[in-house]
């Protein structure tokens, strides 16, 4: 049995080929007037979307999402044989409110805001030993996230500056085998990793070790450097898990910061809109890969990229049992060109 | 002339004892529901070393508004019943010490959750 | 991974970055200091209503929870509070934003098990410990009393 390097799998080699056949991202109105509002398929006039709780509304996002990337890659649910969803509430239920309608085999997936490159690299495997396409969504809605991990919405607590602010984004991939850009080249599976931290509201710090460890095995199992990427984007570390990443990767001799950046960054304006260290959730680096990378690598403004969507495997319980918060990250590369 | 007095007495020490809550949140990361609890107990403390009193007479709603002087209250309120009733004083003391506010609370809380609908605070940025 | 959990923590220390105290505390000062003198208007307006300063202290503390509830309910409360930070905690306007914002938010678990049942999840230690505290001191006080 020829053995593959510990936690990386080749999805695109020298007879098969994943790719991602059409893609579509779907946000609420905060996240439309960021600076990457012009990039995205759906822009939501408010939260609600015209349902009467949260969780709905968060369900009908992954469900405009889904629908759209069916539309923009001229398929319909019958096209399609695996569906993989994941989102951060309890039990992942909006993705299974999501899925109960689409009559497609599902298999919710939890990674918490690494989800989207969770399910990209489930989606990939399944595409390449099934031969069809398959589904990859993450949702996340700040209104539901907040009152299950935090506070009650019209609550005045007071936010710190290590605070990330959760995005209302769905954003979902349809993969396929078809030799066309964007190709899905590898994937790195991230291993579950604790810091230490323990602050529930510090979640870049809880994050960026596991995101340095995922990329560091990246590299090394591919033999490649910083430099052969013209772009590394983080899911949501935010400022200050962004430079914390950046600080590790310096003391070990590589560079990332000319290459690196951070879809918790990009989705919002830091100085215009009050989301803190950035932004958070799964939504938030899956609208962001769906509304401004995957289209970057397909014109070829990227050639090849990592994209490593980083997750806090916690929960309010075991935080209050004053457990420390693991980590992961799952990265996934991404190129323009068949390599 | 006085009563401006009053007004800037009572914003001094109102102002203040939100300060001091503030420096514990940005100093020693203490979560809201703890820096509520301390002050509470903080209150029932110097209010049963009567220490908080001359304070009140000093600023008025500047010290009893905070909830320094909700804990306070507490205290008084146990004090008088136990003057008044003995025993059973220790049990009804706290809470008819705090009936008027805890009552006002629930009833207002209940009516605005029913009249009010859901706010949309990603709109509000 | 060939970084320890200690290396780990001072770099993460580094970066993690303070509230500006010097934007903090002005604005909580401010705010809340305003509202103990809306407090301090009310006490004047029902004593010279004729309350004796006892029942004037209580009507202004049920007159600032209604306020503080009707802001809370308008979406307004948490948009000061954004700014006034402890400002808008620690008067008693933020224990009644803190009874009513669960009320609100839960509703959509129906009025018993959602805003009755989750009425007090951040209040509610408040009034725990406030009850607990002045109990201790009532048989501080009452033995004592026996005593003298």
């Amino acid at each position: 049995m020829t053995q593959g390097k510990k936690g990386t799998i080749t999805l695109t080699d020298n007879e098969n080929t994943v790719s991602v056949h059409s893609y579509a991202a779907a946000v609420g109105k905060m996240e439309g007037d960021g600076p990457l509002g012009s990039y995205f398929d759906y822009v939501s006039k408010g939260a609600q979307l015209g349902e009467p709780t949260w969780e709905k509304s968060e369900s009908k996002l992954q469900k405009y999402a889904f629908d759209m990337a069916l539309r923009k890659g001229q398929l319909t649910r019958e096209d399609v044989s695996f569906y993989f969803a994941g989102d951060l509430l309890n039990q992942c239920t909006v993705s299974a409110y999501s899925a109960r309608e689409s009559n497609i085999p599902y298999l919710g997936q939890y990674g918490a805001c690494s989800t989207m490159a969770q399910t990209l690299a489930m989606a990939g495997v399944f595409s390449r030993g099934n031969n069809s396409y398959c589904a990859a969504i993450t949702s996340s809605h700040f209104c539901s996230a907040e009152r299950q991990f935090r506070f009650p919405i019209n609550y005045g607590g007071v936010r710190p500056p290590t605070a990330q602010w959760t995005a209302t984004a769905a954003g979902c991939c349809i993969t396929g085998t078809e030799d066309k850009s964007p190709y899905l080249s590898k994937a790195t599976i991230g291993i579950v990793r604790d810091m230490g931290e323990k602050d529930a509201n510090n979640m870049g710090a809880a994050m960026a070790g596991a995101a340095y460890d995922s990329l560091s095995r990246h590299f090394d199992n591919t033999n490649t450097t910083p430099s052969d990427y013209d772009g590394i984007f983080t899911g949501d570390l935010g400022q200050v898990g962004s430079d914390i990443l950046k600080e590790l990767f310096i003391k070990e001799g590589r560079d990332i910061s000319m290459v690196h950046n951070d879809c918790g960054l990009m989705l919002y304006d830091r100085n215009e809109q009050d989301v803190h260290a950035g932004g958070s959730g799964c939504g938030c680096s899956a609208s962001v890969l769906c509304g401004y990378i995957l289209p970057g690598v397909e014109s070829g403004k990227f050639k090849r990229i990592l994209f490593a969507a980083t997750g806090a495997l916690m929960s309010t319980t075991f935080v209050q049992q004053g457990e420390s918060i693991p980590g992961i990250s799952h990265v996934v590369e991404i190129t323009h060109e068949r390599i | 002339m006085d009563i401006l007095l009053e007004y800037l007495k009572a914003f001094l020490v109102g102002g203040i004892l939100c300060v001091i809550g503030q420096l514990l949140i940005d100093i020693t990361k203490l979560t809201p529901a703890r820096i509520l609890v301390s002050f509470v107990v903080a209150g029932v403390i110097l209010g049963a070393l009567d220490i908080y009193e001359p304070v009140i007479d000093f600023a008025g709603a500047g010290a009893t508004v905070p909830l320094t002087g909700f804990g306070n209250m507490l205290a008084k309120g146990m004090r008088e019943a136990i003057d008044k009733d003995g025993f059973i004083g220790i049990f009804t003391g706290g809470f008819s010490a705090c009936a008027a506010g805890v009552c006002a609370a629930i009833v207002f809380g209940f009516l605005v959750s029913i009249i009010f609908k859901k706010t949309d605070r990603t709109l509000q940025e | 991974m060939n970084i320890t959990k200690k290396e780990y923590k001072t770099i993460a220390k580094k970066h993690e970055g303070t509230s500006k105290l010097y934007i903090t505390l002005p604005k909580t000062f401010l705010i809340g200091g305003f509202i103990c003198c809306i407090g301090q208007f009310f006490i004047n307006l029902y004593s010279y209503l004729g309350l004796d300063i006892e029942k004037s202290g209580i009507m202004t503390t049920v007159t600032l929870v209604f306020l503080s509830a009707l802001l809370t309910g308008l979406g307004l409360y948490e948009r000061i509070a954004k700014h006034a930070g402890a400002g808008t905690l620690v008067p008693v306007t933020g224990f009644a934003n803190a009874v009513v914002s669960p009320a609100m938010e839960f509703k959509s678990e129906g009025l018993i098990l959602g805003t009755a049942a989750k009425m007090f999840v951040i209040a509610g230690p408040v009034i725990v410990y406030g009850i607990l505290a002045a109990f201790i001191y009532g048989i501080i006080y009452y033995i004592t009393g026996l005593f003298m």
